[in-house]
């Protein structure tokens, strides 16, 4: 017994404070890729490199429509690899969490010429992550002493991945529960359930239920490019695709699996919501979400 | 090869009718007919064999007929042997092993449900892999398209073993959780405390990852891999990227052998560590837990210097490995390795000083060695219980074959000795790892891509943190797979846990099926 306390004094505190300080991050860690709409030269071979589709090129008459949907980038990079013109770069940003889909999706219009390649940067949308998540976790940390949330936590067909890092959460170094958040066992006693995906055919079920046995006002946080977008199992014979398929979704996670940082700031984000949603805290001004605006060219 | 083919030919000259060795150490064995029951008994009496895996493949539009594989291991030998028999469509049946050999059980019965192929005489030829309510689909048949929408669910999805008697009660729990794991469902019969039996009802994470590696283009198929068990992503990317390097004749550079070894025993090591800090979670001592969580990390902070990803995902590809590691990168692992050591010292130092925990752990979930080859149990459980494999040492691959270390095997089959598995097997992997940097060749860290050729077959395996994972693969035209089996070492280990909780207690539940930590996703596909 003296041995254990000695060992956990002489520790000293292991918790890492984000978010008020950045994570260490490794050099190598890859984070969301970037685009440079205007020096993009070809899509097509990135597009053609991305294991899960997150990457689309389509064209029609003399226009070519390029789509990125960080809800269903894993980072891994390909992307980058392939593309001869530098303008697809990876960076270090993870905190990509946000509660409209449109949010996590880039789109760029080009003029398409005849032999396949584009030029003339026609329309590109704001980008991702239109939100300002500091403000926003810094006015829920604010409000949070003396309030608790309760996660339910839902594997409706994850690999395992998302679960591994969602312990993580639990453990000294993340230590989620400093911000008055715990995993509870049960949707009854939950105001958020933490569903990561593809939702199988065979969990469907089992979610819908969960969600109903979830008292009011709850919210629900899809994680994962799985669980945002069904990711590398897309939509097939035994998966739905991503969570909103089946029940509503307030917040989205991107990551392949998010880092616990970047589940910490999504969950956070939720936070701000529920509270709105308690009457606590008046919502925000509505973003314009993934609005389209005209390049000066 | 030779001799053993003439023995098996003089002995069985109806059924076997050619053999072939295209890949090193994999021997393919064919046969005329399904009939396999006389060659499999004398395989398992004469060799001390161990039947592996049975898996299917459709076969019809290309060669007419089905073809089942049967994968088995001969005690002592280097060579898999691999039975192939052939399986008319007009005649869909082959004759079951499950009563004799209860560990196929399972796995004939997804070849019953996903290719249709019926299992004659199985004892329990219910479904397994699609639920009871699942339309009449064979969802791996050629004819079956991969985005295929069925109709929506109806009815009941599986009706349990009843049980009467008076304080007899059915203890339903799943597939959703209390804690932070994958969805299955535990059905206990219980008598008061004591469990009667215990049911289990998976494949809820199904998500028809056999029929998707189909679909996909091989370097994107990588990925895939890594997601067939999350935790195990390099692994599962190791063992699938093995097969099509043995199938295609990839070389992979010393080096990337170097780096994948390395790799691979993180992977052992920060799940490792991870389960012991849960295995003390689960019988309440939550400090263990909370500084195994600490030392965990200091491992994945490395993995994430090393890969770019705290699971390593994105690193492993066909030919080697993604990125090749700077000097600096090189020294954080010593350093690292260094501080894991002494933190693990201390961890280990504390789950053991506790008396309540090992009385907790001891005589816990007790699987005997006898039930453990009985019913085909591999990796951390089946070591724990005397089963003595570890593809590592018996089929070695990558730097395996330059390495020397120590195979950790208890006898008594109880939590403690799953616990004392993995506390032996991190020790043993530290030292791995600093032989392999030790011996870290120079070189390429990757193969040049090369086409791969259509219509080849090979079968790989890796010693996953949790046991034997294994792959085979039938390539295809176009860059594509026209099969890819996925066998995870939980599809054997399940059955484990059922025979653990007979005459046990429910409260013991929760550390004994933690003690094993299969995979859901895993055996689900």
């Amino acid at each position: 017994m003296f041995k254990i306390l000695q060992k956990t004094f002489s520790i000293g505190t292991a918790t890492a404070n984000y978010p008020r300080i950045a994570p260490h991050l490794a050099e190598q860690f890859r984070g969301c890729p970037e685009f440079d709409f205007e020096a993009w030269r070809d899509a097509r071979p990135a597009a053609d490199a991305c294991p899960t589709g997150a990457i689309a090129v389509s064209d029609r008459d003399s226009l070519r429509k390029v789509t990125v949907d960080y809800g269903r980038c894993i980072f891994c990079g390909e992307c980058e690899l392939a593309s001869v013109d530098g303008a697809v770069r990876m960076t270090q940003r993870f905190e990509l969490a946000a509660s409209d889909r449109r949010d996590l999706i880039l789109t760029a219009e080009y003029t398409l010429h005849p032999d396949g390649s584009h030029a003339g940067l026609q329309l590109a949308s704001r980008g991702a992550n239109v939100e300002e998540p500091e403000q926003r976790i810094a006015a829920a940390i604010h409000h949070l002493l003396g309030r608790s949330l309760s996660i339910r936590q839902v594997d409706a067909g994850s690999c395992n991945g998302c679960e591994q890092e969602i312990v993580s959460l639990n453990n000294p170094v993340h230590d989620i529960e400093r911000f008055g958040i715990h995993f509870v066992a049960s949707p009854r006693h939950a105001d958020m359930l933490l569903v990561t995906g593809p939702v199988t055919r065979n969990m469907e079920l089992a979610l819908r239920k969960t969600w109903a046995a979830t008292p009011d006002p709850k919210i629900v946080v899809a994680v994962g490019a799985c669980g945002i977008s069904g990711g590398i199992f897309g939509t097939n014979y035994a998966s739905m695709g991503g969570v909103d398929a089946v029940i509503s979704v307030d917040v989205y996670i991107p990551g392949c699996p998010p880092r616990p940082e970047a589940l910490l700031h999504g969950i956070l984000l939720a936070l701000g919501q529920v509270r709105q949603r308690m009457g606590i805290e008046p919502a925000p001004r509505k973003h314009q979400a993934g609005g389209i605006f005209r390049v000066q060219t | 090869m030779t001799s053993f083919f003439e023995e098996l030919r003089d002995r069985f000259p109806e059924q076997v009718r050619s053999v072939e060795e295209q890949i090193s150490g994999q021997i393919v064995i064919l046969l005329n007919g399904p009939d396999v029951t006389g060659i499999v008994q004398h395989f398992l009496a004469e060799y001390q064999a161990r039947l592996v895996t049975v898996f299917a493949e459709d076969r019809v539009n290309a060669e007419g007929v089905f073809y089942n594989y049967y994968v088995f291991d001969r005690l002592g030998d280097l060579a898999w042997v691999i039975l192939k028999v052939p399986i008319l469509k007009d005649h869909p049946s082959f004759p079951s092993l499950a009563a004799e050999l209860p560990a196929v059980n399972w796995q004939e019965r997804e070849i019953q449900d996903w290719f249709g192929l019926e299992a004659v005489g199985h004892p329990n030829p219910r479904r397994v892999a699609l639920h009871d309510n699942w339309p009449d689909v064979h969802p791996l048949r050629k004819d079956f398209p991969l985005d295929t929408v069925l109709p929506p669910f109806e009815g009941e999805r599986h009706v349990y073993r009843p049980a009467h008697g008076e304080g007899v009660l059915h203890i339903p729990v799943g597939p959703v959780h209390a804690g932070i794991i994958e969805p299955g469902h535990f059905n206990f019969t219980v008598a008061g405390e004591p469990i009667l039996y215990l049911q289990l009802r998976m494949f809820y994470t199904h998500k028809g990852t056999e029929k998707l590696f189909e679909n996909l283009p091989i370097p994107r198929a990588v990925f895939l891999a890594e997601s067939v068990s999350g935790d195990s992503a390099f692994s599962h990317g190791t063992a699938f990227c093995q097969a099509i390097e043995l199938a295609a004749g990839i070389e992979v550079p010393a080096r990337a052998q170097f780096l994948r070894t390395i790799l691979l025993e993180l992977e052992r090591i920060a799940n490792h560590i991870s389960d012991i800090g849960a295995i003390a979670n689960d019988v309440g001592f939550v400090i263990a837990n909370a500084h195994a969580g600490r030392v965990r990390e200091m491992v994945l902070g490395l993995c994430e210097s090393l890969t770019g990803s705290r699971v390593m995902r994105g690193m492993v590809t066909i030919g080697g490995v993604r990125r090749d590691w700077q000097r600096a990168q090189i020294e954080a692992i010593e350093n690292t390795l260094h501080r894991v050591e002494r933190e693990f010292r201390d961890l280990v130092a504390i789950v053991q000083s506790s008396n309540s925990t090992r009385e907790r752990l001891e005589h816990t979930g007790v699987l005997r060695p006898d039930k453990a080859k009985m019913l085909g149990i591999v990796g951390v459980g089946g070591r724990a219980s005397g089963v003595d494999l570890d593809v590592r040492r018996d089929h070695p691959y990558e730097a395996y074959r330059h390495l020397l270390f120590r195979v950790p095997v208890y006898q008594e089959g109880d939590v403690r000795s799953r616990l004392m598995v993995r506390i032996d097997e991190v020790s043993e992997s530290i030292q791995i790892v600093r032989a392999a940097v030790a011996h870290l060749p120079d070189g390429p860290h990757r193969a040049p891509a090369q086409p791969i050729p259509p219509d080849r077959c090979a079968m790989s395996a890796v010693e996953g943190w949790r046991g034997e994972i294994l792959y085979w693969i039938r390539t295809g035209d176009g860059n594509r797979l026209e099969r890819c089996k996925v066998k995870d070492p939980s599809l054997n280990n399940w059955p484990a846990i059922v025979e653990t909780m007979e005459g046990n207690i429910v409260a013991d539940f929760p550390v004994t099926n933690k003690s094993f930590n299969l995979s859901y996703s895993g055996t689900d596909r």
